[in-house]
């Protein structure tokens, strides 16, 4: 972040009108498309009093689907985690070719609609596909389960730490992991000792954004989840639910939950940046 | 930099505590009811019933799990995999569609219960805002100039293909069966529709939560609850002279339930809706009771209506209505075109 | 011959490109092997007839348009709140850095819940439009509502770092050759941004395109009108009609795929000729 001293009649700045004009313009702007929603998700949730929010998490349901959400982060977000670390190492410390390739499909996913997302598993091991029925008579629940819904979001969220890596560490070069080989470490204490402690807070970062994303994830999610109450229902299918029981105020309260994660993912962020900033601003693209 | 890995394997640790934790413990017997959208405040009260009393006649615990969404996506989901151990969907042809795609269901399903598998019917009405300022008393009022109608997309919902066809009767009633001057009102109803959610209970929000539109084409049951939940002041119920009786079935999945060995408890499930507590329970919850002779005293009796069931020569029976109206290319397909 | 790749004294290639692809190949290749598979089974012209079916033209329209309007507007503010942000120095600037990253971390769930109850007739923006006539829940305005929401992170991340790079003495130069402040922006700086500003919107674009959560609750979902693509395919799922909703998801995932080549070109593009400058 470069720091730019304002002075005044800079001849390579704008006037102080326009300055201001734009401040103005880029606060209105941000207040309107990204403060006011957020506002708004907590005075709904407030609306009908405290009782009417806590009510909403004194509520089986509500704690089932809190405990799913954690569990099928807990789960996906580790998968990628490790997926993450190895895709960066292969594609930022050594050249070879087909990689801007590799590159494009790991980004997949970003672009591919949520929808979709869940739909290439139902057409998998759905009860109509050709694995769906064989798994079935092992016993193995795949979509309308847990590992349909891990899998969903694995995928959903299978960018978000490579690419929060990749750039970061193509940026490092391998001087120093190939200083630490020359001194006689050994391939693991190199990536331990040296490679990890120069990538870590964008690696927390990484993490943080994909949790952030895994928790929050819908389209994918409500494709293959089967809507059981208190079963396979995560937060943000819950939220859906209760707006579809006329209890706005619940559906709400839930989600300032999911709104505080957010809020907690962005004070982490800025914390860090403010901190490591040089380290993060690397890998800052998503 | 030891700090942080080892921070991460706290992390690690606690990840999986809170998974091993989160890990359903199953108790005892567990039914699931897949279920369509109106029914959620019915089948909450009604499960709970169901298991109180399996309990004091077998001293068996059972656990009923529920699941809710639009009829056809709910059929859907039964069909690639979902483990229901007995469906309660919003119209007959959402059955015969697992029965066909999976054969889980015997296809003479509606035979094996009474009043032909459906426990509770209903109709459709009308709820309008109060004091009814657009005058909407029957249907012919409906299209009117400037009135908006909230129905949802009879595609995918249970409800909205009842709404359909309730129109639909009241005008081959009205013109004498002549198809043109009927599909003419069909396609006029939809062009006052500005919005089709996917199911009856999306359209019920847009219209009470979002304040879109003058009048909500409704399942009656969802219609009182509406008026219910959302304080009695708000809404007013119309009841046209004319509507269609809508039956929403019940049956036993059997090839998931013998699979899970549940079958006695499913079928006892079934056969307690037709018990003097569960017509009960259905006329609370605004349905009209397949047997009202069994309803205690308490809840309030539902006004008359001219009902016409789909079984009625005008419609054939959900086959033929479904293939006609509502497949692709169907009768619906070709007056919902767009440039309106 | 040439090796496919450089010589490195480096450990662990084979492992991590390994297991990379081995895990590419489970979670996203074979999936999505099993999508195309599936709609090419229904044979070429029974596809070709779903997939240029009118409703499913006039869904992927909806899609497309609302994304490019929203990715459009983006645009505009996106480059003026990063110019801000990375320009100025005034209070209350490290927290508007700070929100700007919010959509991407709020679940879209969320944001369609709230922005519906923002932009209902009752809401407290609807209500300020309602009076004019002008409706913005439940019709295709909604949908650019919320795929600007969505959006504006990708373009302000995108064009931030390029814009703090930027050569101040070229400005200055500029302006004591007596170019005025605007000509200095738009012959100047401007030029310089393109590819950058190019990449977020096309970041935008794509992510716009298939976002679903936050766009079913405040859209009409009215046929031919206000009908997503990814919304016609759950439809199409619930119509048990697969062949359909496999044959939108196929045309999606090839301009998914389209749209991040030229993304990556772009990308390329804009390192070339950054690094010229």
């Amino acid at each position: 972040m470069s720091k730019v001293a304002s002075r005044y009649r800079d001849p390579a700045s704008e006037t102080l009108s326009w300055r201001l004009i734009l401040i103005l313009l880029a606060v209105a702007f941000l207040g309107i498309v990204v403060v006011l929603p957020l506002v708004t998700v907590f005075y709904e949730a407030f609306r009908k009093g405290t009782g009417a929010f806590i009510a909403a998490f004194d509520e089986p349901d509500a704690i089932a689907a809190i405990r799913l959400t954690l569990t099928v982060a807990a789960i996906a977000v580790p998968l990628n985690l490790v997926f993450g670390v190895a895709a960066a190492w292969a594609i930022a410390k050594f050249e070879f070719r087909g990689k801007t390739f590799l590159v494009t499909l790991i980004d997949l996913p970003f672009s591919i609609s949520p929808v979709i997302s869940g739909l290439v598993y139902v057409l998998l091991f759905g009860a109509q596909s050709y694995l769906g029925p064989i798994l079935k008579s092992q016993g193995i629940q795949i979509i309308f389960a847990l590992p349909g819904m891990v899998l969903a979001t694995i995928f959903v969220t299978f960018p978000f730490i490579a690419r929060e890596l990749i750039p970061l560490m193509q940026e490092q070069g391998t001087g120093d992991e190939e200083a630490a080989l020359s001194l006689g470490a050994s391939g693991w204490q190199t990536f331990w000792y040296v490679t990890l402690p120069n990538v870590k807070w964008g690696l927390l970062y990484g993490v943080l954004l994909c949790n952030a994303r895994a928790m929050g994830e819908f389209g994918a999610v409500s494709v293959v989840s089967g809507h059981v109450r208190g079963l396979t229902e995560t937060m943000p299918l819950h939220i859906e639910i209760l707006y579809n029981e006329y209890n706005f105020a619940a559906a709400f309260a839930i989600a300032t939950l999911l709104a505080l994660l957010a809020l907690v993912t962005l004070a982490l962020k800025t914390v860090l940046e403010l901190r490591y900033g040089d380290e993060i601003a690397a890998g800052r693209k998503h | 930099m030891r700090n942080f890995i080892q921070g991460l394997g706290v992390l690690a640790l606690g990840v999986s505590l809170i998974a091993g934790a989160a890990a359903p413990a199953f108790a005892a017997t567990t039914l699931l009811n897949v279920s369509y959208d109106p029914t959620r405040e019915f089948y909450k009260e009604f499960n709970a019933a169901f298991a109180a009393d399996w309990k004091t006649k077998t001293g068996e615990t059972v656990t009923i799990q529920q699941s809710h969404g639009g009829s056809g996506a709910q059929a859907r989901s039964v069909i690639d995999g979902l483990d229901a151990d007995v469906v309660t969907l919003g119209v007959e042809s959402d059955i015969d569609a697992i029965a066909s795609k999976t054969k889980k269901i015997p296809a003479d399903w509606r035979k094996r219960l009474p009043n032909a598998s459906a426990p509770y019917t209903s109709t459709i009405v009308f709820l309008v805002r109060k004091g009814n300022p657009k005058g909407i008393k029957d249907w012919s009022d409906l299209v009117k100039d400037g009135v908006q109608i909230i129905t949802p997309n009879p595609k995918t919902s249970a409800g909205g293909r009842w709404n359909y066809l309730a129109a639909w009767l009241w005008a081959a009633k009205q013109y004498n069966n002549d198809d043109a001057r009927i599909k003419t009102y069909i396609g006029d109803i939809y062009k006052h529709s500005p919005v089709l959610d996917t199911g009856a209970r999306g359209s019920t929000v847009t219209f009470a939560q979002r304040q879109l539109g003058d009048v909500l084409l409704a399942w009656e049951n969802e219609a009182y609850l509406a008026k219910q939940e959302f304080g009695d002041g708000d809404f007013e119920i119309v009841v046209p002279k004319l509507s269609i009786l809508a039956e929403p079935p019940v049956s036993l999945v059997d090839g998931n339930a013998d699979a899970k060995g549940t079958r006695k408890v499913a079928e006892a499930y079934l056969n307690y809706l037709y018990s003097a507590e569960g017509q009960t329970l259905a006329a609370k919850w605004f349905y009209r009771p397949s047997k009202p002779e069994l309803v205690k005293a308490g809840a309030a009796a539902l006004p008359k209506v001219d009902l016409v069931s789909i079984d009625d020569p005008l419609f054939g029976g959900w086959k033929t209505a479904q293939a006609k109206h509502f497949d692709d290319g169907g009768v619906f397909d070709q007056l919902y075109k767009p440039g309106k | 011959m040439k090796s496919w790749r450089q010589p490195s004294i480096l450990p662990g290639f084979g492992l991590t490109l390994g297991y990379t692809i081995l895990y590419l190949t489970l979670i996203i290749l074979v999936p999505l092997a099993a999508l195309v598979w599936r709609s090419t089974g229904i044979g070429w012209d029974a596809f070709w007839a779903l997939a240029f079916d009118q409703r499913t033209l006039l869904a992927l329209r909806v899609s497309f348009g609302a994304a490019l309007i929203a990715a459009a507007i983006n645009v505009i503010f996106g480059v003026v709140v990063a110019w801000v942000l990375v320009r100025y120095q005034f209070p209350g600037r490290r927290l508007l850095d700070a929100i700007i990253d919010l959509p991407f971390a709020l679940p879209t769930a969320v944001a369609g819940i709230s922005l519906a109850a923002l932009y209902a007739p009752k809401g407290w923006i609807g209500q300020i439009f309602a009076p004019l006539g002008i409706r913005i829940a439940f019709t295709p305005l909604g949908i650019v509502i919320a795929l600007i929401f969505v959006g504006l992170p990708f373009v302000v991340r995108t064009v931030q770092p390029v814009m703090a790079e930027l050569d101040r003495e070229m400005e200055e130069a500029a302006a004591t050759l007596g170019a005025s402040r605007l000509q200095t922006l738009t012959r100047i700086v401007l030029p310089t941004l393109v590819p950058a500003i190019l990449t977020g919107f096309a970041l935008a674009f794509a992510r716009a395109v298939g976002e679903y959560g936050s766009v079913i609750f405040i859209a009409g979902n009215v046929p031919y009108v206000s009908e997503i693509a990814p919304l016609l395919i759950v439809i199409r799922l619930e119509e048990f009609n697969y062949a359909g909703a496999t044959s939108i998801a196929c045309i999606m995932l090839i301009i998914s795929f389209v749209m991040l080549l030229i993304i990556n070109m772009l990308q390329m593009w804009s390192r070339r000729r950054y690094s010229n400058v």
